[in-house]
């Protein structure tokens, strides 16, 4: 545990002491809960048919997968015209492109970053890495299968996969969402334990709450 | 004076036109933007889908009262702009509340969204959003600047605050318009419309898709949804402002549409040609070549 | 261009091993270890060697040693020069210091940090050698050490998903190109 991180008492400015515990103090720290869907049939098939339209992308490149986003955004591949967009804040986006190895340092800062992205979101796993691990199978600090710690929706293979083939899966995770099987977030509230055990496993300093939003 | 119940369906009716019109604008001004760098660019529905999407969200949070509010206040600067300015000159069911309110309150308006902004984005405590906050403050107070001493050259060229009266004085031909009687005071005007329109090269504030997005960190869901609508709404009662004061009005709503969309162009076409000005620079510009115009334009007039 | 007379002219001050020439601007030479900080001075000071390029360890698990590489720069005469260090082992396993140049580049203090986490090399005198360079709440053995089966490790830690399968890659691709055999 790092120490700033550490429950203190701290003088304010004003000389009033008063105790700092950060990881509460910062985060809501009550688990997710399995959000329903719209009452009505069709207006939960507009709303799928909306999100399925609109995929806000977190601007995260985990990893080298990255640099096969940044040419969905060009002239030449144009993923705008699809209704795809990159945020710079998890708040906003409700699309997580895990783009390739992920290292266990690395599944710490997406860990927290999924948790803090409202509802309905999604988990496209990108490259051979995200699968099986890919060329660092034998690596002792790359996760070797990404649907052990977060719910994944669309895996796209290859290493790397094109942006044909990225936009292919993004095609596809539309279609997933319009049928309404796009519930990752309603499946990761309902296997939450599972989830964060095998998270435990494998993240050894575990310096954050448990769930924050 | 009696108020008169019929208007405030028609208040509505106006309100719709001019949302549904701002989504649609924004949506081609994006899409033009995007031709300019041979892309297709996003669909001219992709707003009200975005909009579909994150009023449809589940799941929200919020950081205290204020946070609540900022995204309100945003939208009643735009509404409220809207409403006490004519939309449509000389037409009973298009000119809202104009009778009530003058130039200096829309003036107030304009300014309003910004503060209600900073109150909610403050609250988020996210340091990007104050960042973002202090950016956009500070900007829109040197773009405000050379725009209210061109609307006082105008208040005093027409010797009424009235905006009813400043677009009757300009009708009647085109060059009865503010844009030919009083070309100093439009140029200072328009210089402070590029800086006030959050697009390049003044979009440093509210970089959307990039690390620093300023004031909206935080926002998500129905309140990024709430202020999705007021950028539909804002820009468009800016330019029916513009359009009284400079552009001599609209009395129809196609000529309405026209003026609407050209003046927007503008502000997309500088754009597109310039890239990005840090903060500073883009005070520093304002202060130097858009303050100095509104004063001639006052002490001409 | 050829390091021989840099070599001769450091021989005939140092003692000090064979010299390996890989490219004609390029050459590593093995010193004993308490030549190390005389050397580099001398190298960095004298020889204009004034870039550290990196510091690395080689684990040679059969001889029992760690070889560590110091590889320096000359920018004027676009040459670069290594200093190889032997250290036994055993003995570093179980603890035994090495000496930091940190003071001659503090570049150093990077790479001994990065030494001492991934190698359990220690350098006691560099500063914040103890902090966690890259892993994060490691629990066993240095990882870049030989004896650390890291796919063993993997297959215990990280779930692998069943039915990998993996080939040789001048196998396989023979096989496909090839499948008659030629």
């Amino acid at each position: 545990m790092k120490q700033e991180l550490e429950k203190r008492w701290v003088k304010g400015p004003d000389g009033v002491d008063f105790e700092v515990e950060p990881l509460r103090d910062y985060y809501c720290e009550a688990p997710p809960t399995v959000m329903p869907a719209a009452y009505s049939k069709i207006i939960e098939g507009l709303f799928n048919w909306a999100r399925a339209e609109s995929l806000w992308i977190l601007g995260f490149g985990t990893g080298c997968g990255a640099i096969e986003m940044r040419p969905l955004m060009t002239p030449r591949f144009d993923a705008y015209r699809y209704g795809i967009q990159w945020r710079p804040t998890p708040r906003q986006s409700n699309l997580f492109v895990i783009s390739g190895y992920l290292s266990v340092k690395t599944l710490k800062r997406v860990i927290r970053s999924y948790e803090q992205m409202p509802n309905p979101k999604y988990v496209v796993g990108l490259g051979s890495c995200t699968i099986n691990g890919g060329m660092y199978f034998d690596s002792y600090n790359t996760i070797t299968r990404l649907d052990e710690y977060l719910p994944v929706d669309v895996y796209i293979t290859g290493c790397m996969p094109r942006p044909e083939a990225l936009l292919a899966g993004f095609e596809e995770l539309k279609r997933i969402i319009r049928a309404g099987k796009g519930e990752g977030a309603n499946q990761y509230a309902e296997r939450f334990d599972w989830y964060k055990a095998n998270q435990k496993r494998v993240i050894h300093d575990w310096d954050m709450p448990d769930y924050n939003w | 004076m009696s108020f008169e119940w019929i208007k405030i369906p028609y208040a509505l009716l106006t309100l719709f036109i001019v949302a549904n019109y701002g989504f649609l604008l924004t949506a081609v001004m994006a899409k033009i933007a995007a031709r300019v760098g041979r892309r297709h660019g996003i669909p001219v529905w992709q707003n009200y889908l975005d909009l579909i999407k994150n009023y449809g969200l589940r799941s929200s949070i919020t950081h205290g009262v204020m946070f609540y509010l900022g995204p309100v206040f945003r939208l009643t600067g735009g509404v409220g702009l809207l409403m006490f300015v004519p939309t449509i000159y000389g037409s009973v069911m298009f000119s809202n509340m104009s009778f009530a309110g003058d130039l200096i309150l829309a003036l107030y308006f304009v300014f309003f969204g910004s503060l209600g902004m900073a109150l909610g984005a403050g609250e988020s405590g996210h340091p990007y959003s104050a960042i973002g906050v202090t950016r956009g403050l500070s900007q829109v107070t040197a773009a405000e600047l050379p725009f209210a001493l061109a609307v006082y050259a105008v208040a005093v060229q027409y010797q009424t605050l009235s905006v009813t009266e400043i677009v009757a004085a300009q009708q009647g031909g085109i060059l009865n318009w503010t844009l030919f009687t009083n070309p100093i005071a439009v140029a200072a005007a328009m210089l402070s419309f590029l800086g006030s329109m959050m697009r390049p090269p003044f979009d440093v504030v509210l970089a959307p898709q990039e690390i620093p997005i300023g004031p909206p960190t935080e926002y998500h869901s129905s309140y990024l949804a709430l202020m999705q609508t007021n950028r539909a709404i804002f820009p468009i009662a800016k330019i029916v402002i513009y359009m009284n004061l400079f552009f001599g009005g609209a009395a129809s709503w196609p000529v309405f549409f026209l003026k609407v969309f050209l003046i927007y162009l503008v502000s997309v076409i500088v754009g597109v040609v310039f890239p990005r000005f840090r903060v500073e620079q883009s005070i520093r510009w304002f202060l130097i070549w858009a303050v100095p115009l509104g004063v001639i334009a006052i002490v001409i007039a | 261009m050829t390091m021989q007379p840099l070599y001769q002219a450091l021989k005939a001050g140092f003692p000090i091993g064979e010299l390996t020439e890989q490219r004609p601007d390029l050459a590593f030479i093995t010193v004993p270890r308490e030549q190390l900080r005389g050397l580099l001075l001398h190298l960095r000071d004298q020889e204009g060697f004034t870039h550290l390029v990196l510091l690395t360890a080689v684990d040679w698990i059969e001889e029992d040693r760690f070889q560590l590489t110091y590889l320096l720069h000359d920018r004027k005469g676009a040459r670069d020069i290594g200093l190889r260090v032997m250290l036994p082992r055993q003995a570093v396993i179980e603890g035994a210091p090495m000496e930091s140049i940190h003071d001659l580049w503090p570049t150093a203090a990077t790479y001994q940090r990065e030494l001492r986490e991934m190698f359990g090399i220690d350098f006691p005198d560099s500063p914040g050698v103890n902090e966690d360079f890259i892993l994060e709440g490691w629990r066993e053995i240095p990882p870049y050490r030989r004896d650390f089966d890291t796919l063993k490790y993997s297959n215990e830690t990280f779930a692998p998903r069943p039915g990998r399968e993996s080939q040789d890659p001048a196998q396989y691709m023979k096989a496909q190109l090839y499948p008659d055999g030629a």
